[in-house]
């Protein structure tokens, strides 16, 4: 099972503003370099893609919560 | 020589020891967040301790060396491969020309330090190499690192590698971190209740949170003892007329979230500050990850000056440890 990890420590976000839908939901597909969700740090908001193909089995950080540097943010099933 | 930028990482600038006795002018001292990680990892390659490094935060840069150097990577535990290969931080080993080096997701800490043998050698700006990027000064054109930038090495022969810092004499913050604060000037502005909540709270390291300052909320608000705000002051209590402002200060706007002012802080304004983290700590908050925990310590002016000594020791023990 391949996974998306967070690059850095920060809040995680599911969607890109808080009047937008998420990124993406269990059961998207994901192509190689989508975008999965935001990490707010530094004042800064900055894309976690994948870099990986398949499809959202899970999102295993909420919405807002904190994430550290390499931390799984979603399960993706080949 | 040069190292090629091929990926900047997150946010890395070239950092030295700053430039102090600007202050008054408004131009901040900056320098490394982590004063003791820039100087050990200077010594470990064979560099004086002021030589210019990059400060990475975060997430490290991709680097191409364009001839043969010897490396050490200080601070946060941010792990390094040459090529691929896994390298020991807070140990000198070499580069050899045409190899990359790049690092691994960050593990513990905030900010790393890389030096390389001849020290960086952009122009000096007010007696500095260290970048101000918010006044656009020092560094590569007083910004951070881009992709692309051919960043100047000087000359130098490099320590021998596997030169390495023990254990004992590397720092990084607890969790919870502890900060040790002097209270200050402006803390009879703040209730008695005020003032023991402050220490008794724990907080948590705002993401925001940069070279400028570092925000901590989660503890209770702030209340102040009644007085009427003085000529020139603003009407919030938490407000003040002008005043000066310290490295390690600790403003708290509206009493609610306060700040530790760090190298690249303004250097005055109209908020009260209840007293300033001491210097000893100060290498810690530049190690600080969002969200950690963060407990305030009172302290006396003879413990702080105390803290200030064994800092300088340990300064002294680094530098035997590499003799």
């Amino acid at each position: 099972m391949a996974e998306v990890k967070s690059p850095i420590p920060g809040t995680f976000y599911r969607r890109p503003s808080p009047e937008e839908p998420p990124f993406k939901s269990e059961g998207d597909s994901v192509a190689v370099g989508d975008v999965v969700g935001l990490v707010e740090v530094m004042k800064s908001f900055i894309e976690v893609k994948s870099e990986v193909a398949g499809t959202i089995k899970s999102f295993t950080v909420e919405n807002e919560q904190p994430v550290t540097a390499g931390a799984v943010v979603a399960e993706l099933d080949d | 020589m040069t190292v090629k930028v091929l990926n900047p990482g997150l946010f890395t600038t070239i950092q030295d020891l700053g430039r102090p006795g600007y202050f008054h002018l408004g131009i901040p001292i900056g320098g490394g967040m982590d004063r003791l990680s820039l100087r050990a990892a200077n010594l470990l390659v064979g560099n004086p301790e002021d030589a210019a490094v990059l400060e990475t935060v975060f997430m490290g840069p991709q680097l191409e060396f364009e001839q043969d150097a010897t490396v050490a990577v200080t601070g946060a535990d941010l792990p390094p491969r040459v090529d691929g290969e896994a390298k020991e931080s807070w140990t000198a080993f070499k580069v050899k020309a045409g190899q990359t080096l790049t690092f691994d997701y960050l593990k513990e800490g905030a900010r790393a330090y890389i030096a390389i043998s001849g020290g960086i050698d952009t122009p000096l700006y007010l007696g500095s190499r260290s970048t101000y990027p918010i006044g656009a000064l020092g560094g590569i054109d007083g910004r951070p690192v881009a992709i692309g930038d051919q960043i100047p090495i000087g000359e130098g022969a490099g320590a021998k590698e596997g030169r390495s810092i023990p254990d004992a004499l590397r720092r990084l913050p607890g969790n919870p971190a502890e900060l040790r604060v002097l209270p200050g000037l402006y803390w009879r502005l703040i209730t008695e209740e005020a003032g023991r909540n402050f220490f008794e709270d724990t907080w948590a390291v705002a993401p925001e949170a940069d070279r400028m300052g570092v925000r901590f909320r989660g503890g209770r608000e702030m209340t102040f003892k009644e007085r009427e705000q003085p000529f020139g002051a603003g009407s919030d209590p938490s407000n003040i007329v002008d005043g000066c402002y310290s490295y390690g200060s600790i403003q708290v706007p509206g009493g609610k979230e306060p700040i530790v002012l760090h190298r690249d802080a303004v250097s005055g304004g109209g908020y009260f500050t209840l007293g300033a983290v001491i210097s000893a700590d100060m290498d810690l908050i530049g190690q600080l990850q969002p969200h950690t925990p963060t407990r305030f310590v009172a302290v006396d002016m003879e413990q702080a000056l105390a803290a200030r000594a064994e800092r300088a020791a340990l300064r002294g023990r680094i530098r035997e440890a590499l003799q």
